[in-house]
């Protein structure tokens, strides 16, 4: 049985028929076509998934899309462009922060939430507010690196969502 | 559902149902709506003022994007043997109010994944008596942050309460420790204390006997975070 929904994401209105065990990622990724937001576990670990909902930091995989009727989406889609990077994701590039790739969308969805609701951050305060991201790649050395030189910036440029 | 361990023919969302939010802290009780979420626990200046172990466990649970969804409701209700909040509740005698009744902590968790909750059961607030200090301390599984072992110890007046999750298949009160702290609030009085592994968990991660290992220390490092060690 297929629920109707209305979900804004990235600013943008879309009126939703979707079976009722839909969960939020494969709306994003298989309805909308949003593949930036991407699923790297089936135990709701990895945070690859990360969006902000109605400005929180959420795992896209843990939330049943029928459960989020009205509500704001924002994916990494939304934040920045290539001509008009957001603050974070210009430092996750100066930074080296990234190697596949595979995890940097959630890392920055979440980077960016952290960054709002608890300034002052410190090295430690970084590691532990992105405890729900794993990164394969980097040793998160620089991740780290990235996002304190971000908070800044973030202060001066919210930006998007 | 998402694990597999229901397939529901109907879900209900609870999220909308207006009376379970909000926190009240005061008259020797914090009262919490079983909607409010981990995050806003761990954020709330008043649960920190009066009852700060219960606001470093809110804050320790899972991740931030965890804490953003995550219920306490959800977390009672569901009795997970690793979750946190069963310590507390456990370990401070806290009270589930449901939608028809009142249930005491002692008689509330009953197995693994299974309360004292009836089919159709509403959990709307619990109710944290507020001791004279407490303090939780857990074994995170280092991938999720659940409770391998997890010791809540609270002092009320002397009389001592300790909760004790993640060993066993629901949350139970370490009555052994409660009687040598009573006598003895030190960490070191733990020591002695038998914690037999009979009907522990034991999973990849963790036998009975570490588990019950893991309880004493736990519990040492709770009391001595108590005593502000
Ligand atoms: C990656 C990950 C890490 C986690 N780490 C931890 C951790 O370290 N410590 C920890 O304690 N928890 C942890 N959790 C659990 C998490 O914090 C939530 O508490 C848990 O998933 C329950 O979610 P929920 O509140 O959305 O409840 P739901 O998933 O919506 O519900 C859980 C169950 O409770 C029932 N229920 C919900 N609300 C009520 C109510 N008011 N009355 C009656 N029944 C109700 C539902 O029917 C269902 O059976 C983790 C979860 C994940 C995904
Ligand atoms: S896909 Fe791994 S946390 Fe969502
Ligand atoms: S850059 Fe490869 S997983 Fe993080």
């Amino acid at each position: 049985m297929a629920v109707e929904i209305t979900l804004t994401v990235n600013g943008v209105a879309h009126a939703l028929a979707i079976p009722e065990n839909t969960l939020l990622v494969d709306v994003l990724r298989e309805h909308l076509g949003l593949k930036g937001t991407h699923v790297g576990c089936d135990t709701s670990q990895c945070g690859a998934c990360t969006v902000h909902l109605d400005g929180r930091a959420v795992k896209a995989c843990s939330v049943l899309a029928c459960q989020i009727d009205g509500c704001e989406v924002t994916t990494i889609e939304g934040i920045g462009s290539v001509d008009a990077l957001h603050p974070m994701q210009a430092a996750f590039r100066d930074h080296h922060a990234l190697q596949c790739g595979f995890c940097t969308p959630g890392m920055i969805m979440s980077a960016i939430d952290l960054v709002r609701r608890s300034a002052p951050l410190d090295r430690a305060g970084v590691r532990q507010g992105l405890a729900g991201n794993l990164c394969r790649c980097t040793g998160y050395h620089n991740i780290v690196d990235a996002v304190l030189a971000a908070a800044p910036h973030m202060t001066e440029r919210q930006g998007g969502g | 559902m998402k694990q597999r361990l229901a397939a529901p023919s109907d879900v209900i969302d609870l999220a909308g149902v207006a009376g379970m939010g909000g926190i009240e802290a005061g008259q020797g009780v914090v009262s919490i709506g079983a909607g409010v979420r981990h995050a806003e626990v761990a954020g709330s200046p008043a649960v920190r003022g009066v009852l700060p172990a219960l606001s470093a466990l809110a804050g320790g649970i899972g991740d931030r994007q965890v804490r953003h969804l995550g219920t306490l409701g959800g977390s009672v209700a569901n009795s997970d043997p690793a979750a946190d909040y069963p310590a507390a509740v456990v370990g401070l005698g806290a009270t589930i109010e449901t939608h028809c009744r009142r249930i005491a902590a002692d008689e509330y968790f009953v197995d693994l994944f299974e309360t004292a909750l009836k089919p159709g059961e509403i959990v709307t607030r619990v109710h944290f008596p507020v001791p004279d200090r407490a303090a939780y301390r857990k074994f995170a599984h280092p991938a999720s942050g659940y409770a391998v072992v997890g010791v809540l110890v609270a002092d009320f007046g002397g009389n001592i309460r300790v909760g004790i999750t993640g060993a066993g298949p629901c949350a139970f009160r370490g009555t052994a420790f409660e009687q040598a702290l009573a006598d003895d609030l030190r960490p070191e009085a733990v020591d002695g204390v038998p914690v037999p592994d009979a009907g522990f968990n034991s999973d990849l991660f963790a036998s009975a006997e570490y588990r019950a290992h893991l309880v004493r220390v736990m519990a040492r490092r709770a009391v001595a975070d108590l005593l502000g060690r």
